[in-house]
């Protein structure tokens, strides 16, 4: 025991009298250092030159003005479910399956675009949107309501609702909805003309739900400053015996925040099927929904901070998919990437309440007696 | 002091700490002799509580040295502390409600004795310094002072040479006090050194041989109690002399609010069940709760803010009205304010500033509208305050966990006499707050008593609400006794009624005698 004290760290955290500003806006950052101090290590010890993977990896993809798109095309469904989850982990409502609703908000409005489509003729945009919009909501009101009614955690239930959509989406594209022209492929007929997004510009695939997700970002951050119901989100969520003496409803809080978040990634769904995909099949997302879960707290949940870490997460996910096709590297290095960077986040959050002290060397003159 | 020709048992030289923005110790001096009751007196925040985090090795100081009988130490931890002797009896326990007794202290000692070896020992100890306490016992059945005995015990058991006690009798009974006293002064005799933490005057001029009185981080006097007077303690204390607040005679209006029958069912492990309380609150006085916390208190604040709705047998009426199913947002409709024991957390959210905070109970009194936050109009609520409470802080938009627990205390106070109450209820209202705080939230009750306004007090101090309540009744297991006018009741008959010693009261006697 003396021995060990003797050789005790010569640091100590120290709670801080107040959080650090500083800190606040430093912590993503020094995260993504980190995680790219700890890539550089990792890529060297397979062997592989870092500098030119990292090159592969991060500026390459984004060297052509196709690429530009294809980075915001990318970041849409990630800022579009993100920005819907902020609000619910702000108010410590914890929707984990954004991934579900994206899905259910894909087959709804997949379905009515496929259905009712071809004749609403122009209202099939808007249309597809607001089916997209709904079914996620719907999904998400499945735990919410479990929650409200019987307490169950809305962790575990959204989680596992997000294998029972994607289950549901395979049937569809496997029965009811199969292409009869598909030569037996599992997947929809495409979507009819009127009812997929448009690319906003030529030569690049980002769509309309890029925008979206910008006025949904504006939106977020005009609800969480100046409506009332933001403010009960708020307080849930960082003191709740405060809300319970204030009289705020912890029910409404959660019927808010898993129908945002639900809603949110169910547009996301719709999205992505009826922009760059163009029709309903088995995989429609490459987790998403779960990345969405590290962009909102990369963006420390914050709408615009979301906006950046969407477009930071975008980037990581094409540069996994470039540095697997020229460097033949598995595509598990994108999870990598991603792992790192929340748990350096998460690491670096320590850095506001805290700061490291170094105990001092006057204190540690006399030694045990 | 106690220099002289024995060598102190601990003294500090120097001893400074400074926080960001806080200096909590400047240059403090303390000597404690083998065998010595050494008060360490001072308001909140004066700097008690990081000198003895020092002392016991929970944070480094950033300058000074510490002696330990003679020879200088440097105290790196707890356990560090614990060999060498010093043991400390916190102010909140930490201890196990579903364990018992013996299953508490073999987890906190360093040492691992298993429990058939520990019992005999608690049950000696216990016997020889007439602290019982049954070893086998679970904790959640014992009272707030037998908790204090395990804990004390449970230090005892280390053969400390010096123990801390940081408020040690803010949670007993008049006579649990006594009981304390007695056992303290059997220990010093035997030779074990005491540092007793408090702010109670009286207490400290009972019980203590030297004082060392703080005041902003710095040692403000040292003092032998028994030969001073509370003013002169105070005025080391405080640095100026103190005003008493005054209750003048005074007629009260018309009910309002009352509970009739009142009973609640236990609804959570280790809770009180509310049995059968009737009380009136006119307009106009101000009505006192004493009782220990634990005997029902936080149940019957929940009932009467309205955070626990149902009530199934018996009611509350509030302004005339059946209230015992409102909300809270619907009784802070009919005027009631509620200011609760806990401030940070639960009466002000700890990240969000002061203006932000008046809007969590503001809601409703125009700070909210056609559901948008009214920002100006929360910063001026703020602003004002600030002024009219003399609240200490970097203006409306601090944080409210930069306050002291003194200034936020006040900001709550003043928030919810801001709103205009016609009835208020306060829980605990200087629980840890310093003497000048107090005095003005004392104050500001008795002003808002005389303007009219029904006032409930829940409070363990009995000094307080003997200073400013018209009528005194007790809450104990469950059970409220009969409402007396506190110029007719002596503070030992609340000590007893604290124990649960009184008869239960038929709803017909409940009715107030100062009405005519």
């Amino acid at each position: 025991m003396r021995s060990l004290e003797r050789m005790s760290w010569p640091w100590r955290l120290e709670r801080r009298v107040k959080p650090s500003a500083t800190m606040r806006l430093a912590s993503s950052p020094i995260a993504i250092g980190a995680m790219l101090v700890t890539g550089f290590v990792a890529l060297r010890a397979i062997g592989i030159n870092p500098v030119a993977a990292f090159r592969v990896f991060f500026i390459e993809p984004v060297s052509s003005l196709y690429g530009i798109g294809e980075l915001l095309l990318k970041a849409t469904p990630l800022m579009l479910c993100a920005l819907g989850l902020a609000p619910g982990y702000r108010a410590n409502v914890w929707n984990i399956g954004s991934e579900g609703q994206f899905t259910i908000g894909a087959i709804a409005g997949g379905g009515v675009g496929l259905y009712l489509g071809p004749a609403i003729g122009r209202w099939a945009v808007p249309a597809i949107l607001v089916a997209g919009v709904l079914g996620g909501a719907a999904w998400a009101a499945i735990p919410a309501y479990l929650r409200a009614r019987f307490r169950a955690s809305e962790i575990f239930v959204s989680l596992m609702l997000v294998y029972i959509a994607q289950l549901l989406l395979s049937y569809m594209v496997h029965g009811p909805w199969r292409d009869p022209a598909g030569q037996n492929f599992p997947q929809s007929p495409p979507l009819p003309d009127n009812a997929v997004l448009n690319p906003l510009f030529e030569g690049m695939r980002v769509n309309i739900g890029f925008l979206l997700g910008l006025v949904l970002a504006g939106l977020s951050w005009w609800f969480g400053r100046a409506t009332a119901a933001g403010f009960r989100m708020r307080v849930g969520g960082l003191a709740p015996a405060a809300a319970a003496y204030a009289g705020i409803s912890e029910r409404a809080n959660l019927w808010l925040a898993m129908l945002i978040g639900g809603g949110a990634a169910g547009l996301a769904g719709i999205c992505e099927v009826a922009g760059p995909i163009g029709q309903l099949q088995p995989s429609i997302s490459p987790g998403y929904g779960f990345a969405a879960i590290i962009v909102a707290f990369v963006g420390r949940l914050h709408p615009f901070g979301i906006v950046l870490a969407s477009l930071l997460m975008s980037a990581l996910y094409l540069g996994g998919e470039s540095a697997q096709v020229e460097l033949q590297i598995s595509a598990s290095v994108t999870g990598l990437f991603q792992g790192m960077l929340l748990f350096f986040l998460l690491a670096a959050e320590l850095l506001i309440h805290y700061r490291v002290l170094r105990v001092s060397p006057m204190t540690r003159v006399g030694g045990p007696a | 002091m106690s220099d002289g020709s024995v060598t102190a048992r601990l003294r500090l030289r120097g001893i400074s700490k400074r926080y960001a923005s806080v200096i909590a110790n400047d240059g403090i001096d303390l000597a404690v002799a083998p065998g010595e009751i050494h008060a360490l007196l001072g308001e909140n925040g004066a700097g008690k509580s990081t000198l003895m985090k020092i002392v016991y090795g929970a944070t480094p100081p950033d300058a000074g040295s510490i002696e330990w009988e003679g020879a200088p130490v440097t105290i790196r931890s707890p356990a560090q502390a614990r060999r060498l002797g010093i043991a400390m009896v916190f102010q909140h326990f930490a201890l196990f409600e579903t364990l018992t007794v013996v299953e508490n202290i073999s987890l906190a000692l360093d040492e691992r004795i298993d429990a058939a070896a520990l019992a005999p020992r608690i049950a000696a100890v216990s016997a020889q310094y007439g602290l019982p306490v049954d070893p086998h016992r679970l904790l959640h059945s014992m009272s707030v002072g037998e908790r204090q005995r395990v804990e004390i015990v449970r230090c005892l058991l280390q053969s400390p040479r010096l123990l801390i006690l940081d408020e040690p009798t803010s949670v007993l009974t008049p006579q649990a006090v006594q009981a304390l006293f007695q056992t303290l002064r059997r220990l010093a005799a035997e030779g074990l050194s005491i540092l007793y933490i408090s702010h109670k005057l009286d207490e400290i001029r009972e019980l203590c041989d030297v004082a060392t009185v703080l005041r902003n981080g710095r040692v403000s006097g040292t003092a032998i109690p028994r030969v001073e007077s509370n003013a002169s303690l105070a005025r080391l204390m405080v640095g100026g002399e103190l005003r008493e607040c005054t209750l003048e005679a005074h007629q009260p209006a018309e009910v309002r609010l009352e509970l009739i029958e009142l009973s609640l069912p236990c609804t959570e492990p280790f809770g009180t069940e509310l049995r059968g309380l009737n009380l009136k609150v006119r307009g106009g006085e101000i009505v006192g709760i004493a009782g220990i916390s634990g005997n029902g208190q936080k149940e019957l604040q929940a009932v009467l803010s309205g955070e626990r709705s149902v009530v199934p047998r018996g009611s509350i009426r509030l302004c005339g009205l059946e209230a015992g199913r409102l909300s809270p947002v619907q009784r802070r409709q009919l005027g009631l304010r509620f200011v609760p024991e806990e401030r940070l957390g639960r009466g002000a959210v700890p990240d969000m500033d002061l203006a932000d905070n008046c809007v969590l109970t503001g809601a409703q009194s125009g700070l909210v509208r056609r559901g948008l936050v009214q920002h100006r109009a929360a910063r001026a609520f703020a602003r004002a305050t600030i002024a009219r409470f003399n609240v200490k802080c970097d203006g409306e938009l601090a944080p409210a966990d930069s306050l002291s627990g003194g200034n936020l205390q006040k900001f709550i106070v003043g928030r919810e006499i801001g709103f205009n109450p016609r009835v208020l209820l306060v829980a605990q209202p200087t629980w840890g707050v310093d003497i000048g705080a107090s005095l003005m939230i004392r104050q500001s009750l008795i002003d808002l008593r005389n303007a009219g306004v029904a006032v409930l007090v829940i409070s363990e101090e009995l000094d307080e609400l003997f200073a400013i309540c018209d009528r005194l009744a007790v809450l104990a297991a469950g059970r409220l006794s009969e409402t007396v006018p506190t110029a007719t009741l002596a503070p030992e008959t609340v000590g007893l009624w604290m124990t649960g010693a009184f008869s239960a009261i038929a709803p017909a006697a409940a009715a107030d005698h100062a009405v005519p």
